[in-house]
Order: C-alpha cells, then structure tokens, then sequence
C-alpha cells in the first residue's frame, strides 16, 4: 500500500518535472525564431474560425437560459429592471469565459491531443526530429500561440451572443427595445468586470493548447493511447480552467472590488 | 601573393561544398562512416543491445538481419541520435552522436536520410507539400522554382510524378513508401537509415522498392544501412549482411557467403517459405 503511494508519488513527480521541461522547451523555442506564420494562421483557422457555430450556438443558448431562470426570481423581488445588468455581469465576468473555455477545452483541447498523439503513433513527430527540422517549432508553438490567441476572441464573441440570447429570452415574455437593453448591459459593465475576464481567457488558451499539445506529444504507442491523449487533454486542461477560474477570481476581488 | 592566397583559400571553400552536396564527388570508399563499439542499450530490466560492434564504410549498403525485438530498430535510433546508449559509442563522420550538442545534432541529422517503416508521410499535407517541408524548414531553401524543380526530380526518380497533389491516404502502401523514400532522398543525404523498408507490402512492391532503394543508392551514392526481414530485400540490396541474436550480432557476410553457413541460426533465415 505504501509502496503503491510512493509509487504513485513518484510517477506525479516525474509526470509534472516532464511537463515543466515541455514548458522550457515551448518558450526557448518562441524566443528562439523561425516563427511558423503559415501554420500559425492555418491553426488560428482551425483552432477559431472553425468553433464559432459551437461556441456562439452555445453561449447564445445560455443567455437566452440564464435570463429565462433569473427572470421570476428578479420578479419576486421586484427587481426584474435589474435583468440586464445581472445577465451582463454574469455573462462578462464568468459564464461566457468558463462556457467558452469548457467548449474549447473539449473541442479543441482534445483535437490537438488526438492529432499529436497519432502523429507520435505513426512516427510522424520522429520523422520531423530525424530530419532535422524542429517539430516543437512547428506543431507546438504554433498550436499553443493559436489557442491563446483565439480564446479571448471566441470569449468576446460568446459574451455578445449570450447577451444576444437574453435578450430574445426578455422579448419573449416582455417587450424592450434593442437599444434600451444593450445600453443598460453595456452601462452595468465597467473596466473592472471585463478585463480580468478578458486576462485570464488568455491563460485559459494557453492551458488548452499547452496541455492537448503536451499529451498528445508524449502519448505512448499505440492507437489505444490516441483516445488516452484526447481524453485525458480534455480532462486536464477543463480541471485547470477551474484552478485557473479561482486564482484569477480571487486576485482580482482583491484588486478591484474591495 | 595576398591575391594568389585568397583565391586558393576560396577556391577550396568553393570545392567543398561542391563536394558536400554533390553525391557524384563524394566517394571516399575506404572511409569508414559509422563506427558503433561495445554498444549497449536497456529499457528497464530488458537488456536489448549487449554489445554491437560495426563498422559502416562509405558507399557500402549494410543489411542487419534478426527476430523481432532484438534491438535492429534500436541500433539505428542510436545512430540518429533519438536513442541515447547505456553504454558504448557511436559515431557518425567521426562525431560522437551522444556527445553533440542540439545544433550540432540537427546538422547531424541533415547528413542522414531516415526512411520509416510506414513511411511517415505527414497526412495533413499533400505529397507536393511533404516533399517541400524538409526543403523550406531544414535546408531553408527560399526560391520557389528551385524547390519545384527538386520536388519534380526527386518524384520522377522514384516513379510517382502523378502523385504530386495528392493526399497520403489516397496512396497505396508502396507509394507511400516511395514518397517517404523521396522525402529523405530530396535533401541530399549522405547516409541512409531504413527501418524495415519492404514491411507489409506485397511480393512485387517489395522487390520494386529494394530494387528502388538499391537504384537511388547508386545515384545519390549514399552508404545504407536497411533492417529488413525480407531476404529478398537483403539479396538484392546488400553489400555486406549482419546477423542479430540476443543483442549481439553473431554472423557477418555477403548474402552468399551467409546463404551456405552452417549455423543453424543463420540458417534459418534462409529456409525457404511456403
């Protein structure tokens, strides 16, 4: 039983120095040059445009929900003029970047992980190495940089679509203009709410594309660990949103809100 | 005389290079390549590699022969640097792979064309586009007609300048071959590593590629060394043959000289099969 634990100790040990190497190895090779603009753009594609159905589909579903749920509730209060601001501060501060984020973290999270990983299986990683060209340059750096870059978009883009959704979800029991409900969100928002929503959308990038590129790098052989490497980016990278969620949280209601 | 110096020296840097990437100034023939001594190799308590000993001149095409799992692929992952040995050393051009450092490895490894056993082709590229990547990336080459023209060559010698604009998963397993083989030849090696060239193909693709590797050997002059199961791979592309038993290599010779041995373990590679 001891022995297990140490054991298992051990293999987190190994399994965290690994990933800290990985990590040396990303920011050596950003500073290092020879940047992959092309593949960087392909993957921005990819990695973006290619969410934008999922991910607005998505953030619209949960405005128009989120104002659906919190409408009688405003009621019974006697606050329903409250309706736009509490959909907008929701929405900005935390159901548009965890929804965006969980969305990327299983869609694209675990296409990187499943690409790598089979890639690695069919020895097109080492055939990149053997020939000397630099396949952390190609494959890792631009698939992370993508990912950081295109979250916070996706997340601005969810944000407008899920206010959208509230919106519509008013206009079905009330009626209220277009103009007088996206001034009201916009005048409940201020620097504050957005931008350490905005900031930690980019670490919440980083962390996808970091750790589907991780685990599908260092997958094992065989096609087993394909599914392996998708599931376990997936499960990873949405169990660091969460830590992530938190530590951004609590820095800031330190920062702006006391 | 300052003159007359200058233009010697460039003349000989002019000739160097010339020499390094012209296969046909290459041949030094009695100049050993590789050199592995007393080389070791474990992964956990499976001692694969106990004690290789070879020597590869240049210009020879070196089969290593053995059972699966005795550590062929292992020997060559050694050569090019992807494997670090326990003990012993390898050396390539007379560097010692485990002591280069990165930049140094990857000049290395530029030297070295490395032909996988399922070709390796990177499936999200066309065939035009796999052949372009070790041009734009590892020789850094920029002008787009130069690049064309050696796509089309290298194509052309391989048999497939139809394929050009196809995807990997619209080729059969002996093209794809042929492709990886020209994605390592396109750059002009001066060694050759193939891991089991002729796996999983047919009789006739088999000999068609051996024939195709012991074709492109003599025209890039490369020095070889192919880990194969197929003996009539071995026969048609080997100077010289090694013999793999237990992480040693117990036999060498030319496939004839190894065909009449009357060692049972070297026999048995040579029984013919139903």
């Amino acid at each position: 039983m001891a022995d297990q634990a140490i054991l298992g100790w051990k293999k987190w040990l190994e399994g965290s120095g690994d990933q800290v190497i990985f990590l040396k190895g990303f920011f050596r090779n950003v500073l290092r040059g020879g940047f992959e603009w092309s593949e960087f753009v392909r993957q921005c594609y990819e990695i973006g445009y290619k969410s934008l159905t999922l991910v607005g589909t998505t953030a619209f579903i949960m405005g128009l929900v989120l104002a659906l749920q919190l409408r009688p509730t405003l009621v019974n209060f006697g606050a329903l003029s409250m309706l736009p601001k509490s959909l907008a501060v929701s929405i900005v501060r935390e159901i548009g970047p965890i929804i965006t984020a969980m969305i990327c973290a299983g869609k694209i999270g675990s296409g990187i992980g499943a690409e790598l990983g089979s890639m690695k299986v069919t020895e097109q990683i080492d055939a990149m190495e053997v020939s000397g060209a630099n396949p952390v340059q190609y494959l890792v750096v631009t698939r992370i940089l993508s990912t950081t870059f295109m979250v916070p978009i996706l997340t601005l883009l969810g944000d407008v679509l899920g206010l959208l959704g509230g919106f519509i979800a008013i206009n079905i029991t009330s009626s209220v203009s277009a103009m007088l409900y996206f001034n009201k969100c916009l005048a409940s928002i201020d620097f504050t709410d957005f931008l350490p929503a905005f900031i930690k959308t980019i670490f919440f990038g980083f962390v996808i594309g970091f750790v589907g590129c991780y685990k599908g790098y260092n997958s094992n052989r065989g096609t087993e660990s394909v599914g392996l490497a998708a599931n376990s980016a997936v499960v990873t990278a949405s169990l660091w949103i969460f830590v992530i969620d938190a530590i951004v949280v609590q820095v800031s209601s330190l920062l702006f809100y006391h | 005389m300052l003159l007359w110096y200058r233009s010697a020296v460039y003349f000989f840097i002019i000739n160097m290079k010339e020499t390094e990437n012209n296969p046909e100034k290459r041949s030094k023939p009695s100049e050993t390549v590789i050199h592995i001594k007393g080389l070791k190799k474990s992964f956990g308590s499976n001692d694969v590699l106990k004690n290789i000993n070879l020597d590869v001149k240049r210009g020879e095409n070196v089969v290593i022969l053995g059972k699966s799992g005795t550590g062929k692929s292992v020997t060559i992952q050694c050569i090019v640097g992807t494997l670090v040995p326990d003990g012993g050393e390898v050396t390539v051009f007379g560097e010692e792979v485990a002591g280069l450092k990165e930049r140094q490895l990857k000049e290395l490894r530029m030297k070295i064309g490395f032909l996988f056993q399922s070709g390796a082709l990177f499936d999200s590229m066309t065939v035009r586009e796999n052949l372009e990547f070790p041009l734009t990336r590892v020789l850094k080459l920029k002008d787009q007609n130069d690049i064309d023209k050696r796509v089309e060559e290298v194509l052309e010698n391989v048999g497939l300048s139809d394929a050009i604009d196809k995807m990997p998963s619209d080729l059969s397993g002996g093209m794809r071959k042929r492709v990886g083989l020209a994605r390592t030849l396109i750059v002009k090696p001066e060694i050759m590593l193939y891991d089991e060239p002729t796996t999983g193909l047919d009789p006739i693709t088999s000999r068609e590629i051996s024939e195709l590797i012991l074709q492109m050997q003599k025209k890039y002059k490369t020095t070889s060394i192919i880990i194969t199961h197929d003996m009539e791979c071995a026969g048609i592309t080997a100077d010289r043959m090694v013999i793999m038993k237990d992480g040693e290599y117990t036999a060498q010779g030319s496939f004839e000289d190894l065909k009449k041995s009357k060692d049972e373990f070297v026999k048995s590679f040579f029984k013919p099969t139903l």
